[in-house]
């Protein structure tokens, strides 16, 4: 048996160091010195040997901050490691509050299936309202997070109550395009919700705007990630059951993956500021990579319709993918500047951004024109209202967004008149996707 | 008294080098040298002076190699280097005009104002 002599137990401490995956065997050799040095030091005043050690061992600080610290440093050393070193400000009870947010949006999603299929299957409505099921929960766990004023939080649960009331009590027409409009448009609603919980309700700083863009960016990036290891998981739960209980796969997947995928909204947005100060993020990363490419995909695709034109096949759902095309180039040029303040900005960066924008701005107008001219024999549908009032918002947005970047480049204007351009017009976003969730259907007839 | 938290962060750089410039040294020694300095009021966990020499070392303000103490102790020393003078030098100017603007206000300063 081992007996706690003051040589195993400074052994002991090593080892506690070591665990950490930032430090190294030399880092350990100097802190094991260190240690050394304090407690001889401490001796020498007349300490025992277990005083000396309990001092020397304080002074040198909590094994979990200092290799938080060495972490930081050593970030290289980690590499998207997602071991946990808890951070310096007692964040332990963050990870059992995550979990049972997590565990709160699985259980509810799961209830609003078995409502569903109780109330005779009626897959659109459970379609309609699954973000109702997992979105507020997110920001719930957000404003816990935050400890977000009560007055805030009750607004915020009001505006939740109201959509969710307003979008169960419009009579819908089974499979109308109204129905499928506010399924895409409740969520991004509600994640303007989430947004606001994130910063704590201080929406007015453009600022805590940003911070919940980035916020968002390296969400998608983590619950992409969480995605793909489940999708993984699933597909072999799947293979192996395929021998012994074949029947049993479908019921699997009907509990695992509706909880797997609302839970992962809060552990991604957990992970998203467990990781933040160790790793560098990754959206800007993903942008400066993309930026260039995109820049060159729109400067041809806007060479070859101009030349070619676009008379021929007229495709209606042409606007839907500008939209998300544009999308994109917002995107891009949104996470650019989200990376500005990171290091020195590169005027190459922002021309090729101006090249992205102008070229999709060309593309658009192209696509839009002749759209327009053929709205007279196709007729206003609610999708093709709801493609093209996101297309000029997105129009609006980027016209300005060239301008400013132009103004940046010939030394006019600051760079922070972009960011502040695209923090300031977030509530257009939200704006016309809560106008499509609740104006246009019942504009529309519930069609 | 205590300084807090966020100065002493701010400090550690200027502080750490100006002991280097002085003689090469060792975590130890280094922080015995900043406890004496200070007469206490610089607290400093132990341990987070290490990740901070490391990144002196990336940055190459400072060159580290080991040695080994009298007792035969295996011991890191840590050495400023050219850029590291010249990072100090830079960073007193800053500190001193940081002091002679405070003490400008508050008519503590033994700083001799530039020029006059």
């Amino acid at each position: 048996m081992m007996t706690e002599t003051p040589e195993n137990r400074i052994q002991e401490w090593r080892a506690a160091i070591l665990r950490a995956p930032a430090v190294d065997a030399g880092d350990a050799d100097e802190l094991e010195a260190h240690l050394r040095e304090q407690i001889d030091d401490l001796k020498a005043t007349g300490l025992t040997d277990d005083e000396a050690f309990l001092v020397a061992v304080k002074r040198l600080g909590e094994v979990d901050v200092v290799t938080a610290e060495f972490a930081r440093e050593h970030s290289d050393r980690l590499w998207k490691q997602l071991a946990m070193s808890r951070e310096a400000d007692g964040a332990g009870g963050s990870v059992v509050a995550m979990l049972a947010f997590a565990v709160l949006t699985g259980v509810l999603i799961q209830v609003g299936r078995l409502l569903a299929d109780a109330w005779g299957g009626s897959e659109t409505w459970f379609v309609r309202d699954a973000s109702l099921f997992v979105l507020p929960v997110l920001a719930g766990y957000l404003a816990f997070v935050r400890r977000m004023p009560l007055k805030p939080v009750l607004v915020l649960a009001g505006v939740v109550l109201v959509l969710a009331v307003a979008v169960n009590v419009f009579p819908f027409e089974s499979g109308g395009s109204t129905d499928a409009l506010v399924a895409i448009h409740l969520p991004v609603v509600l994640w303007f919700v989430v947004g606001i919980a994130y910063v704590g309700g201080e929406v007015r700083s453009s600022a805590r705007r940003m911070d919940a863009v980035r916020f968002t960016g390296e969400w998608v990036i983590y619950y992409t990630l969480i995605a793909l290891g489940g999708a993984v998981l699933i597909g072999l739960t799947a293979l192996v059951l395929s021998p012994i209980a074949p029947d049993a796969i479908d019921q699997v997947m009907l509990w695992v993956i509706p909880s797997g995928a609302a839970g992962a909204t809060v552990v991604a947005a957990w992970l998203v500021e467990e990781k933040k100060s160790v790793i560098e993020n990754l959206a800007p990363v993903l942008t400066a990579i993309f930026t260039p490419l995109f820049a060159v995909m729109l400067l041809v695709s806007a060479i070859g319709y101009l030349a070619v034109g676009i008379g021929l096949d007229f495709n209606r759902d042409l606007l839907t993918v500008f939209d998300a095309l544009l999308l994109v180039v917002v995107g891009l040029v949104v996470y650019g500047i989200s990376a500005r303040n990171a290091g020195p900005r590169s005027s190459l960066m922002d021309v090729l951004r101006l090249v992205a924008v102008i070229a999709a701005i060309v593309l658009d107008v192209l696509v839009l024109a002749s759209m327009l001219a053929r709205v007279g024999e196709l007729g206003f549908t609610p999708n093709r209202v709801a493609a093209l009032g996101l297309n000029i918002v997105l129009l609006v947005n980027l016209a300005v967004t060239a301008w400013l970047i132009a103004g940046v480049l010939a030394g006019k204007a600051p760079a922070l008149r972009v960011e502040r351009w695209q923090t300031g017009y977030l509530p257009v976003f939200g704006a016309w996707a809560l106008a499509v969730a609740l104006v246009l259907p019942p504009v529309f007839g519930f069609t | 008294m205590n300084i807090d938290k966020d100065l002493v962060a701010a400090m550690a750089t200027p502080l750490v080098l100006a002991i280097l410039l002085e003689d090469r040294s060792y975590g130890y020694a280094i922080l015995k040298r900043v406890r004496e300095l200070s007469a206490g009021d610089v607290e400093w966990t132990d341990g987070m002076l290490y990740p901070l020499l490391h990144r002196l070392e990336r940055l190459g303000y400072i060159r580290a190699e080991w040695g080994a103490s009298s007792e035969g102790r295996r011991r890191r020393y840590y050495e400023i280097t050219n850029a590291g003078r010249t990072q100090l030098a830079e960073q007193r100017k800053q500190w001193e005009a940081a002091t002679r603007t405070l003490g400008g206000l508050w008519g503590l300063t033994t700083v001799p104002v530039a020029g006059a």
